[in-house]
């Protein structure tokens, strides 16, 4: 069984990010850059499935500019076997990545596809199901637990209530949350091996597919701040201040 | 121009979601029709016409739908999507499973989690676990948007008198099937609808020891929330998560314990009205969001606050 894991390549988790000062858009000037941790999740699930004996052969894919080859380097370090860079000079929105992803799945024709539920810079929560339906393929994202079994997989879901369990059909898509599992590091070795990997680097115009943005970004501003509060010295002063100054209990 | 907004329900009940996602398509400005897809979900759209400022709501009752998956309501959005200019959901579990999947299908690039409506065309909506606001014009022909429940105050359930349509099945999709729900069943208030929340973090050690915040919970009439590391921990259960990866709460009051204050955890408290934090380490970041901060072992704190009240 082959399996297919889109990547991305974000922002590091830690970083604080800020509006340009003409707020056009965000400023990543000299930011660091990382795999988003949804991602490394996605690569963790494959490479287990991989270790396990379930999956054959585990492909990277990134939709990014040529600098995003460093996250694939990544990906391989971490036990995929080979990558393939959809390469562009812009970001693309979630639909025209979906799109150019379902070109490299139509061809490489894998069971599974895993991503990350969401990206933590657009944080839109989107490519995963628009590609499932891009596709024609079943959908179970926010997966907490994966199981294959033959021509199906069983997913739990963490959902806003609690665990929900589906099945889906292969090749599906599923989508990774955090407790999926707990991604390994790359050791030394498999750095060094992962430079020796294959990895097929393709313009994104090769694809046949209307990338042009829908969205105009019209401002990115910085959110509301709150004011500096206070440090109050006991439980009894408070009790005292929220049932006298801010009025929220009674 | 009119708007589209998809009911979340359990076949019962009307999710207050709903209701926000409502008062986002009153500010878009056209007329409103809710979808109702369900499975014997009658008493679901009888709620929704009862709900003020709703023209229509359009009822697909069928086994199809009795589990809301995504395949069969997209599809089923799909089949009456090209009557609206705009089609809205709440941006919970629900919504960010469904949303997308319709969005392809009719080559729209989605929104998500709006939290201001500027246009008919042009909406507000964090970006990097909320440290930027972007403002985003949509040149789609229809615009299909998930809505923060939180940034919208509710549409009053009462007052409208909107007519029911049944609305034909679209079909079951057999690419996934339902299994199983293990949903937590609780008396206290739902975490992005209570008006008090009090969350625990690493700091608190064990499960066990959450009973120490389930106290003054109760007491207060508060949901209990937990920071990504409690729930990683295994001290609570995934639903309790807030954050920019779980849950968005508003509360009038939120009381974080034990809790450093990380960005991704701040991304889903920040815009309550108070915010109280107990923290032994003066410097924790989350006292720069903090109303009242006060520094102290939770383990004293916490008995002496229940105490309190
Ligand atoms: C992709 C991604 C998504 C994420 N999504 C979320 C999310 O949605 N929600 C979320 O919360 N996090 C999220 N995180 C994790 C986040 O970065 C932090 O790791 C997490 O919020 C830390 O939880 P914490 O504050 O409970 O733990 P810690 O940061 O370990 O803080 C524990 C705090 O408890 C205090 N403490 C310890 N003992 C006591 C005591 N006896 N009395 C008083 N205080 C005490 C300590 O001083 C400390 O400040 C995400 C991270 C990533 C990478």
């Amino acid at each position: 069984m082959k399996i297919v894991v889109p990547i991305k390549r974000v922002v590091d988790y830690n970083v604080k990010v800020r509006p340009l000062s003409d707020q056009s858009d965000v400023d990543l000037n000299n930011v660091k850059m990382a795999m988003n941790p949804f991602c490394e999740i996605a690569i963790e699930e494959a490479v287990r499935l991989k270790e396990a004996g379930t999956a054959t052969e585990v492909i990277a894919v990134t939709v990014g500019t040529s600098a995003s080859q460093e996250q694939l380097r990544t990906a391989l370090a971490l036990g995929a076997d080979r990558a393939v860079l959809i390469e562009t000079d812009v970001l693309l929105e979630p639909l025209a990545i979906a799109k150019a992803l379902a070109k490299v799945i139509e061809k490489e024709a894998p069971k599974l596809v895993i991503l990350g539920k969401q990206a933590i810079d657009g944080d839109n929560n989107q490519t995963g199901q628009m590609l499932a339906a891009l596709l024609g393929y079943g959908q179970a994202t926010f997966a907490s637990e994966l199981s294959i079994d033959g021509d199906t997989a069983s997913v739990t879901r963490e959902i806003d209530g609690g665990l929900q369990t589906i099945k889906v059909n292969l090749p599906a898509i599923v989508t990774t949350d955090l407790r999926l599992n707990e991604p390994r590091y790359a050791s030394l070795p498999n750095i060094m091996k992962a430079k020796k990997k294959e990895m097929d680097i393709q313009p994104v115009d090769g694809l046949g597919i209307d990338v042009a943005p829908r969205l105009e970004l019209l401002s990115v501003e910085p959110p509301a701040t709150r004011q500096a509060g206070i440090k109050v010295d006991s439980v009894e002063e408070l009790v005292g201040k929220l049932k006298n100054e801010a009025k929220v209990i009674s | 121009m009119s708007t589209l907004v998809i009911a979340e329900h359990d076949n019962s009940n009307l999710k207050p979601s709903t209701l926000n996602t409502l008062a986002a398509a009153t500010a878009v400005g056209a007329s409103v029709h809710l979808l109702v897809a369900g499975k014997d979900c009658q008493s679901v759209a009888d709620a929704c016409a009862a709900v003020e400022g709703v023209e229509k709501v359009l009822l697909a009752d069928d086994d199809a739908y009795e589990n809301q998956l995504a395949e069969s309501v997209a599809t089923l959005i799909q089949s009456v999507a090209s009557n609206y200019t705009h089609i809205l959901a709440p941006a919970t579990t629900f919504g960010k499973n469904v949303l997308p999947r319709l969005s392809a299908l009719i080559d729209v690039q989605q929104i998500s989690e709006i939290t201001e409506v500027l246009s008919a065309d042009t909406f507000k909506r964090p970006i990097y676990a909320g440290s930027c606001i972007a403002t985003v014009k949509s040149n789609d022909a229809i615009k299909v948007i998930t809505v923060r429940a939180t940034a919208f105050d509710p549409v009053s359930a009462a007052g409208g008198s909107g007519a029911i349509e049944a609305l034909g099945s679209a079909g079951a999709s057999s690419l996934s099937s339902f299994v199983g729900e293990e949903i937590a069943k609780s008396d206290r208030p739902e975490l992005t609808a209570a008006s008090i929340v009090i969350s625990g973090g690493r700091g608190m050690q064990s499960g066990d020891n959450f009973h120490l915040i389930e106290t003054i919970a109760d007491k207060l009439g508060a949901a209990v929330g937990a920071s990504r590391a409690a729930v990683d921990a295994g001290f609570v259960p995934n639903d309790y998560q807030v954050g920019q990866t779980g849950k968005i709460v508003a509360p009038d009051l939120y009381i974080a314990v034990g809790i450093s204050g990380a960005i991704q955890h701040l991304a889903g408290m920040k815009d309550s009205k108070v915010i109280v934090a107990i923290n032994k380490d003066e410097d924790a970041p989350i006292f720069q969001v903090a109303d009242y901060g006060l520094v102290a072992d939770l383990f004293v704190a916490l008995p002496e606050l229940a105490e309190a009240l």
